[in-house]
């Protein structure tokens, strides 16, 4: 029963909106918080709306229930024109108990929805919560309440199925899936579909979970909540689909393989949040092969021993997983081979909060390795880049004859967006040329003069035996060396290999906004739907602001400095304390401001503009 | 395939070799270009791995493809190279050190593994090229720079910890054994499967006669049972003596035949014994042998062989990856 007392929803009105939605669900890492927003999304895409998706969950996987440390949430911002974040603050927060509302309460606009499963908030829930009081009694502010028991309209709903008690009220989340569904005119069928698919073998909980996605929708039905139906996307005409920053990564890796013609050979040790793409990688099977190595020092050599033999070694993990590659780095740099590293940042040093996102390692990609050892650092911006962006790292790493890193991290790995799939045809090829040099004066460490890529000969090669190492070598002769000039000399050939790479990479390009003018916003990775977002709507308040975003952190691109001219001011904006500022303050002796955050979440875009108003304003 | 006879000159580089005069890794080089030679397969077809330390220079002094890597993680590389080219006769080599202490991580995982690789630790319990430390499989008690009131680590036992990880061809042979140690290799070489070979190996500037006199022509036979399959663990200058079980310590001890038991007493080796490889390999006591030989030998699918099929797959054609990408796309 909806209880009248508690209940405000006079002020929610039925409408077709050009405005973005943004939903917000809360719960027990058990109650299926994640597996709920996944359904959400799926008939969200099936609409052709466009949506990007943040996933928050905890470190632990089934923390006490009830407590607050083992909520997990689910945001997804949804609309008929382009997405690029999760949204700042949910319209609508459904917080599955107490301690859901408690910690997600502030994740809500001012005049926002917040649903609440009134059969949670017993004695037990509230204290657990660590609430005193009701926090309904005295309602909950700006915000609109709405209590539901839907614990126990789930049960009731569930209560033929025959399922035990306990798949009863994990079925909660269809029960919330029904109801929301219905409040933004959303199809169920695909959600439907996708029951039948994976409860087939528990005829039951597939039954129960059914009943309580219709008993929810019918609710929103019965009680006339409003609907605020997204008005209808434009029509796509290319195939697309879901994905998350791993997926896409995971596609990336299978398709070097496929557009090389090497074989893919990738090497990993589990780490969260990194791991997904080693199960990613796993299921895909045919044409990957994926190693499962004792620790991250071995995947990382397992994937230097392969590219050796040929293939293309690639090695993901996170955080204290490259700490740990460092010294396997700088043999890839000595031995010139090809090696894609890929790192999902997350929130340090040491454990930090695994879960948690955070661009604090780019100075360790760039620096972190003894002697001179430099190496291209790349960067994805969304999930979707993160296909294109293991493409540009192959091709690098081949045509370079160099290992590569990748940063990621824990928010673009786990967030979602509507792709449009490339054309495989399209693709670029990134077959390296296989061509013999000349047998007679021949040795590993001959370069090619534009790339100064040395030649990539392979173990089984007839007439080529050679030996590679990470002792200095002769540059003429590829042997073992300790002359003075000589180390001196290679060091610089190895740094203006790097050096050419952005030579046959596009210069940089202003993202959105002015070309000209106060303030340009310099930013990386996943940062970029906020900055994005946040740049643009300075740009409509008639503001001078730019915003530059990097995909190719090392070498950085030509015409930076350029681009930064036209400026008056320049501030670059990162979730760390300022390590793309440090490389840009000097390599161009900018004075570039910072605008950093460093708590394990992604970027407000109303932050975003509040520091760059402030800055305009100085 | 390969009709040219090959000999040990065409695994030899124009590379000097930089170990101290009389140190025992020219023999084990040696040693291993004429097993090379012997095995007959083309040097291309032939890659050594290595970590650091005195022994991680063998790949420079051979004329087979060759990488000299990290310290402690030849076995890690190699792993990756084995399973991108399984074709190629992948040989890891490191001493001590890098098998046992930097690395003994990836020693116990390449073994349980069970990768097709052959690995040789050069066992000269000490740390030759960082200067004469005592190393994990010193004795406790060594002098050396780090420890010169001696060191208070109890040593390993490198082909116990073999078998316990999991290996499927344990061995052992010295540097010097000329009439041993190349026999040992090819059985190596030509087992499927990880092959784990424990090389005593001396150390003549930091750690000389550290095995005691076990390769030494007139004493060696007195203290080393060369272990052969189906045969008695007999030893001794004039085979008097040999190995059998003692109940009341369950393990092996060495009896005079004839005095202390009969012949037909004597134990037999059965190389495809687990139990019987580690009581061999860690058997002690007053007047105990070092049992060298094929301790263990029982093979069983290689790492390769236990993975799915598609993990063998070729890279994916073009349209084949058009439909992974498509995958659970909505086409309208
Ligand atoms: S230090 Fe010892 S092990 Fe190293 S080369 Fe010299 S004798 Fe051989």
């Amino acid at each position: 029963m909806l209880d009248k007392t508690k209940n405000d929803t006079t002020k929610i009105e039925a409408k077709r909106t050009q405005e973005p939605i943004v939903v917000r669900f809360a719960g027990d890492s058990g109650d299926g918080v994640q597996l709920l927003g996944a359904q959400f999304v799926r008939s969200a895409a099936d609409s052709e709306l466009n949506f990007f998706t943040f996933p928050d969950y905890p470190a632990e996987i089934r923390a006490p229930a009830g407590t607050t440390f083992g909520i997990s949430a689910f945001q997804i911002q949804f609309n008929s024109d382009t997405v690029l974040t999760p949204g700042d603050a949910a319209d609508v927060l459904i917080a599955f108990n107490p301690a859901a509302l408690k910690t997600n309460l502030t994740e809500v606009k001012t005049g926002g929805l917040v649903v609440v499963d009134e059969g949670t908030f017993n004695k037990r829930g509230l204290k657990k919560a660590g609430y005193d009081a009701d926090p309904r009694d005295a309602g909950l502010g700006e915000h609109q309440l709405l209590s539901i028991d839907i614990s126990k309209r789930t049960l009731e709903a569930v209560a033929e199925t025959g399922v035990g008690r306990k798949q009863a009220v994990m079925a909660r989340n269809f029960w919330v899936l029904g109801l929301v569904l219905w409040m933004y005119g959303q199809n169920r069928k695909p959600v439907n579909n996708w029951i039948d698919k994976k409860f087939a073998k528990t005829p039951d909980v597939l039954a129960a979970n059914k009943a309580a996605l219709n008993a929810g929708h019918a609710y929103g039905e019965t009680m006339e909540l409003a609907v605020q139906s997204p008005a209808s996307p434009l029509h796509v005409s290319e195939p697309y689909r879901v994905i998350t920053g791993t997926d896409a990564m995971a596609l990336g890796i299978a398709a070097i393989s496929s557009l090389s013609g090497l074989e893919t050979f990738y090497c990993s040790y589990p780490i969260t949040p990194a791991s997904a793409l080693l199960h990613a990688l796993a299921k895909i099977g045919s044409g990957i092969r994926t190693f499962q190595a004792e620790d991250e020092i071995a995947a990382v050599c397992a994937a230097i021993g392969a590219s050796y033999g040929g293939a293309i070694g690639v090695s993901a993990g996170s955080g204290p997983s490259l700490a740990l590659k460092t010294e396997a780095l700088g043999l890839a740099v000595a031995a010139e081979l090809p090696l894609i590293v890929i790192n999902v940042q997350r929130a340090g040093p040491s454990t930090g909060m695994p879960t948690k996102t955070e661009q604090a390692d780019l100075l360790m990609a760039v620096f972190g390795r003894h002697g001179e050892a430099p190496l291209p650092v790349l960067a994805p911006a969304t999930p979707g880049e993160c296909f294109d962006i293991m493409l540009d790292a192959a091709k690098i790493a081949i045509e370079a004859m160099t290992p590569v890193i990748v940063l990621s991290d824990a928010y673009l790995a786990n967030a979602a967006e509507k792709w449009i799939v490339p054309d495989a045809e399209k693709l670029p090829d990134l077959r390296p040329s296989r061509d013999l040099p000349d047998e007679s004066n021949y040795h590993p460490y001959l370069r090619d003069d534009v790339t100064l890529a040395r030649n990539w000969i392979i173990p089984g090669t007839p007439g080529f035996v050679h030996r590679i190492g990470g002792l200095e070598k002769a540059h003429d002769s590829g042997d073992i060396s300790y002359d003075p000039n000589n180390h001196d000399k290679m060091v610089a050939l190895r740094a203006e290999k790097i050096a050419r790479i952005s030579e046959r990479c596009p210069p940089a390009e202003i993202e959105t906004g002015a070309e000209e003018g106060d303030v340009l916003v310099i930013g990386w990775g996943s940062t970029y739907g906020a900055l994005k977002t946040a740049v643009d709507n300075l740009d409509e308040a008639g503001h001078a602001v730019g915003h530059l975003h990097l995909r190719r952190l090392w070498p950085l691109p030509r015409g930076i400095e350029k681009i930064a001219s036209r400026f008056k001011k320049v501030i670059v904006a990162e979730l760390n304390h300022g390590h793309l500022r440090r490389l840009i303050r000097s390599e161009y002796l900018i004075p570039a401001e910072a605008l950093n955050r460093v708590s394990g979440q992604p970027f407000k875009i109303a932050d975003v503009e509040a520091e760059i108003h402030q800055l305009l304003n100085r | 395939m390969n009709e040219i006879a090959l000999s040990a000159k065409d695994f030899t580089t124009d590379q000097e070799v930089r170990w101290c005069p009389g140190c025992g890794d020219y023999a084990i080089l040696k040693a291993v270009r004429k097993v090379l030679a012997d095995i007959g397969r083309p040097p291309h077809e032939v890659a050594f791995v290595s970590g650091i330390g005195c022994a991680a220079r063998f790949p420079y002094y051979l004329s087979t493809y060759g990488f000299h890597t990290i310290h402690g993680r030849a076995a890690a590389v190699a792993s990756g190279l084995k399973l991108a080219r399984p074709e190629l006769d992948v040989w890891v080599v490191g001493g001590d050190g890098d098998f046992l202490s930097i690395g003994g991580n990836h020693t116990i995982h390449v073994l349980r593994r069970n990768i097709d690789l052959n690995l040789l630790l050069f066992n000269n319990a000490i740390y030759g090229l960082t200067k004469g430390q005592y190393s994990p499989t010193s004795a406790i008690g060594t002098r050396s720079p780090s420890s010169p009131e001696g060191s208070a680590d109890s040593p390993i036992n490198a082909a116990s910890l073999a078998l316990g990880s999991g290996a499927r061809f344990v061995a052992r042979s010295a540097d010097t054994l000329q009439d041993h140690l190349p026999e040992i290799l090819k059985r190596a070489q030509a087992h499927k499967g990880a092959s784990f070979v424990e090389i005593f190996q001396n150390c003549i500037v930091y750690n000389d006669n550290a095995f005691g006199p076990i390769t030494d022509k007139t004493a060696g036979p007195d203290v080393v049972v060369r272990a052969e399959h189906g045969e008695p663990l007999i030893f001794g200058k004039d085979r008097e003596k040999g190995l059998v079980f003692d109940p009341e310590r369950n393990q092996f001890k060495p009896v005079v035949i004839g005095d202390e038991a009969t012949r037909d007493q004597i134990a037999h080796h059965d190389e495809t014994s687990l139990t019987l490889a580690q009581a061999l390999a860690v058997m002690d006591g007053p007047g105990a042998p070092m049992v060298l030989g094929v301790l263990y030998c029982a093979p069983e699918a290689t790492y390769r062989e236990r993975l799915p099929e598609n993990y063998r797959t070729k890279p994916l054609d073009r349209s084949a990856l058009s439909d992974l990408l498509l995958g659970a796309a909505a086409s309208r």
